[in-house]
């Protein structure tokens, strides 16, 4: 409770000094102000884009081209109110901004900052050819702003108008990015298997990441507009949407306030440069970007996150947390009758070029039994799970689950029946809590979408997601642990988060890839009688081991993989007694 | 539009596509070995440009300073490494090879006058100068990063890229270059005017493509780098090594980039920021072969050449425009027919 106090104090500081700056400050100070505002909106939303995502984009600029020039265009040919420009330039961006992400998101990474960077020269290119646009030579006679009758005309009024906008957005953006589906998003610069397999659907949160810092990038060439009542190709050149991209790594790109002091840094350093370079070197030209470049190339080297965190001690951090009082516990699904048959694997095949992995194995796991899939490393164990659960499909065979035929349905159809899995090699992001880490589990169970997380009219529904968290994290014996960043962990209580984390999707099926590696003894009997109760509620597990003790010991039914099929199965003293798998393990004897 | 001019036309597209065919080999290389998008590819056909206009009027071409002081950079930072290692010996050596290799050449540039010495010469003298940078630049800003991610790395390519485009400014200035045509003759094929200048480029460009084709397929370092591409960590149980491979490449990517810019100096004037898109209308045929194929990414970029020379002629104004406009149609039919798995 505290910190948050803290943390609205020094908001409402930061909002006094705000109020104050315009009488304070000379004009010069109150149009740099001015713009450090409207590129820290469009560095805003490089920060949601590539710091919290893992994606980014070179073309912001152009996105801000597009809001200024349609509300130039409207409001000087047509007469449109800018009140109604805006949503129409919006509109043109969105319009724009999601056919790029659908042409670019489905490959991989880089082909989408390669397709802004291209984008980029064509609008600009555009922008300064269309005779209707002006040309090169622009739009000139935009009409300035109105509030009801007060003209919004002068650089102090359009102060504050504009860092009310950027704080109103800053505020939008830390909420979304502190709820289910900002979650989502921040899991996506883990890769998107994780996220997939619990459930998020990656593709549509980055079209929306991505449509939202372009949003951005056009309220700010809406503004832009409307200050200088002038717009020209040149502010929405590729140059400028790099500087924006500058500005967002500088500041620290995976910090909301990062951009605001990444903008101000740049664009006072950008003053400053351009003021003594020319002076120093005897010639005119935009040397400043040489300094630019370098200090990105030694920020990126050294110090990748950028200036923000050496900054951000000083400040209190706000941290997710479960909330004990008053919650409503989310609904569990009904689980199957315990020893139905849960999850039935026909004949799965996986190749991968000439090399088969998997080969014709069948079998099947049981509501509330524990199966164990054991065998030597490189048997196929991990490409079995992948293929079950849909990370990376079965060449042939087919996999039935509750019923229904699974093995071409993407990993997120899967976890949406009750399928839920942990990884061999542990995917956590590590700089976020592990509750947080835990809470992207059930992201399933939760229905509340991007704009109402934005206005915070989700708080109810996150309120339970993250007790259920905090309760599945309890279960696990991480209860201390719970607000500590997920790498801090040691690697094997990093193997409990996940199992955490799996258990907060509520599954039916529990899919296991070596949950013991890594943990004492003690943590291991805790973890075997974990398991036990969740099989005693009905669950079924389905577990890739190695240590034997563990294995047989907790295991219903064993089956043992070599060199991709199937070698033996059976229940555990049979195993242990079957020579073709003790051959497997220890070698033949002669 | 009738045949003439058609085929005229042609002939540039062909020309243009052939350097761009060029500078896509490189950027896939690049990407293929070391993960890195190379933005700054096309500062390198600037460069090589400029310095040979820069040798043919008799300056001192401003890539000397540049070698200089990117020289004096790595000796710096490999000989405090070498101190803190204790490794004295080494001094010399690291010394001898960043500062004193390039001093020794602007020296001779100085006491020599460039502009009398020979075409050939000059176009030695301008490889000498640029393709350095390549690898200079590769252990100076990325291979500190080698291990970033491709989006981390890309960012600093942009960087590199800006800066380098000051940097050009800076040396050579906002006026542009063109070097007079390596050769008048031409031909006459029925109605058509083949001019020497454009089989020069076509033929030096198939040369290069061989010549390349030959060192991956004939030579150990050649086979090095293509183990490298395939699995990076598989090479380095074998022995290759990650930084050798990448200087490798950057050279390879430099040498390209200098020498197609001596291709293009007689055709278009060339100034200090004309590389970027130049570079980029290779990325488009190298996006076209999906950063990974070799022979549709030089199609790719002859079909950006013709592209281009069609559309000066129907759209001049919009030149620009549809030739990277032709990304997006390119990406969504890649994007249909690649399904992209992550690695698990």
């Amino acid at each position: 409770m505290k910190r948050s106090v803290q943390s609205t104090i020094l908001l409402l500081l930061f909002i006094v000094a705000l109020l104050a700056a315009p009488v304070l400050l000379s004009e010069f100070y109150v149009t740099l102000l001015n713009y450090i505002g409207l590129y820290a909106i469009v560095a805003l939303g490089l920060v949601m884009l590539t710091g919290v995502g893992g994606l980014t984009s070179f073309g912001q600029a152009a996105f801000a081209g597009l809001g200024a020039y349609t509300s130039a265009y409207l409001t000087t040919v047509h007469g449109v109110s800018p009140w109604l420009t805006l949503p129409a330039g919006l509109l043109v961006t969105a319009i724009v901004a999601l056919s790029l992400g659908l042409v670019t998101l489905r490959l991989s990474g880089h082909f989408l900052p390669l397709g802004t960077i291209a984008w980029g020269i064509s609008l600009y290119y555009l922008f300064g050819n269309l005779a209707a646009l002006g040309g090169h030579t622009g739009i000139s006679g935009v009409p300035p702003l109105y509030i009801f009758d007060l003209e919004i005309r002068s650089g102090r009024e359009f102060f504050y108008l504009i860092w009310a906008i950027l704080l109103a957005l800053i505020l939008a953006t830390r909420n979304l990015l502190d709820s289910r589906e900002g979650r989502a998003i921040r899991a996506l610069k883990g890769g998107s298997v994780m996220a997939e397999a619990m459930g998020v659907n990656t593709p549509r949160s980055k079209i929306v990441v991505f449509a939202v810092a372009a949003l951005y990038a056009a309220v700010s060439g809406w503004l832009y507009a409307h200050l200088q009542r002038f717009v020209n190709p040149t502010p929405f050149s590729l140059t400028q949407g790099i500087e924006y991209l500058f500005m967002a790594v500088v500041g620290g790109v995976s910090h909301v306030w990062g951009a605001i002091l990444g903008a101000g840094l740049i664009t006072v350093l950008k003053q400053w440069l351009q003021d003594w370079l020319p002076r120093l070197l005897g010639q005119s030209g935009n040397f400043e970007m040489i300094v630019f470049g370098l200090l990105m190339i030694i920020v990126l080297q050294r110090a990748r996150d950028g200036v923000w965190p050496m900054l951000q001690r000083f400040f209190p951090q706000d941290v997710a947390r479960a909330r004990s009082d008053g919650v409503r516990r989310l609904e569990k699904r009904p689980l199957p009758e315990s020893g139905s048959v849960l999850l039935e694997v026909t004949d799965a095949s996986k190749c991968f070029g000439g090399l088969v992995a998997n080969d014709r194995v069948s079998f099947r796991v049981r509501a509330g039994e524990i199966m164990a899939l054991i065998g030597p490393n490189g048997a196929g164990k991990s490409t079995m799970f992948n293929g079950i659960s849909g990370v990376d499909p079965l060449t042939s065979g087919r996999v039935s689950f509750r019923g229904e035929r699974v093995e071409s349905l993407p990993a997120r159809r899967i976890a949406r029946l009750g399928m839920s899995r942990t990884f061999q090699h542990v995917r956590l992001l590590p700089a976020m809590s592990v509750i947080e880490n835990v809470a992207i589990g059930a992201h399933l169970r939760g229905r509340k979408s991007f704009i109402a997380a934005a206005c915070r009219a989700d708080r109810d529904e996150d309120a339970r997601l993250l007790q259920e968290a905090a309760l599945q994290i309890e279960r696990c014996g991480l209860r201390d642990q719970m607000y500590e960043p997920a790498g801090n962990l040691p690697l094997g209580r990093q193997r409990l988060v996940e199992i955490a984390r799996a258990l907060a999707a509520d599954p039916c099926l529990l899919l296991l890839d070596e949950p013991a590696a890594g943990l004492r003894y003690i943590e291991k009997q805790a973890l075997a009688e974990l398991l036990r109760r969740l099989r005693a509620e009905g669950i079924g597990i389905l577990l890739v081991e190695h240590d034997m003790e563990f294995v047989m010991g907790l295991a219903d039914r064993v089956v043992v993989m070599e060199f991709g099929r199937k070698l033996a199965a059976g229940l555990p003293e049979e195993i242990q007694r079957n020579p073709a798998v003790v051959e497997a393990y220890l070698g033949g004897v002669e | 539009m009738d045949l003439q001019i058609a085929l005229l036309l042609g002939q540039d597209g062909v020309t243009n596509g052939a350097i761009y065919a060029l500078l896509a080999l490189a950027l896939v290389l690049v990407f293929a070995v070391t993960r890195v998008i190379f933005i700054p590819q096309g500062e390198f056909v600037a460069f090589g440009a400029l310095t040979l206009a820069s040798l043919q009027a008799g300056r001192l071409p401003g890539t000397v300073w540049l070698l200089l002081a990117m020289g004096t950079a790595i000796a710096l930072i490999e000989g405090s490494a070498a101190m803190r290692a204790r490794r004295f010996r080494r001094l010399p050596l690291i010394l001898l090879i960043n500062c004193g290799a390039p001093l020794l050449l602007a020296a001779s540039l100085l006491a020599v006058s460039p502009a009398e010495l020979p075409l050939l010469v000059q176009v030695l003298l301008t490889l000498m100068l640029v393709v350095p940078l390549g690898p200079m630049l590769y252990r100076l800003a990325y291979q500190p990063v080698a291990e970033a991610s491709v989006l981390a790395l890309l960012i600093v390519s942009v960087a590199v890229h800006v800066t380098l485009t000051g940097v050009g400014l800076l040396f050579f200035g906002a006026e542009g270059s063109r070097t007079p045509a390596f050769t008048d003759v031409s031909f006459e094929v029925g109605d058509v005017v083949l001019q020497g200048q454009t089989i020069l480029v076509i033929v030096a460009s198939i040369l290069l493509i061989v010549a390349l084709y030959l060192f991956f397929e004939r030579t150990l370092y050649g086979k090095a780098l293509r183990a490298t591409a395939m699995n990076r960590t598989g090479a380095r149980l074998m022995g290759i090594s990650g930084n050798l491979a990448g200087l490798l490449s950057f050279t390879l990517a430099g040498a390209i980039g200098a020498f197609s810019g001596v291709l293009i100096s007689p055709i278009t004037t060339i100034y200090y920021d004309s590389g970027f898109l130049i570079g980029l209308k290779g990325f488009v045929g190298a996006i076209i072969g999906g950063l990974a194929s070799y022979p549709v990414a030089a199609g790719g970029a002859v079909l950006v050449g013709l592209l281009e020379a069609y559309s000066s002629f129907w759209a001049s104004a919009f030149k620009e425009v549809i030739v990277f406009t032709l990304i997006i149609p390119v990406l969504l039919w890649r994007s249909l027919k690649t399904r992209h798995v992550e690695e698990a």
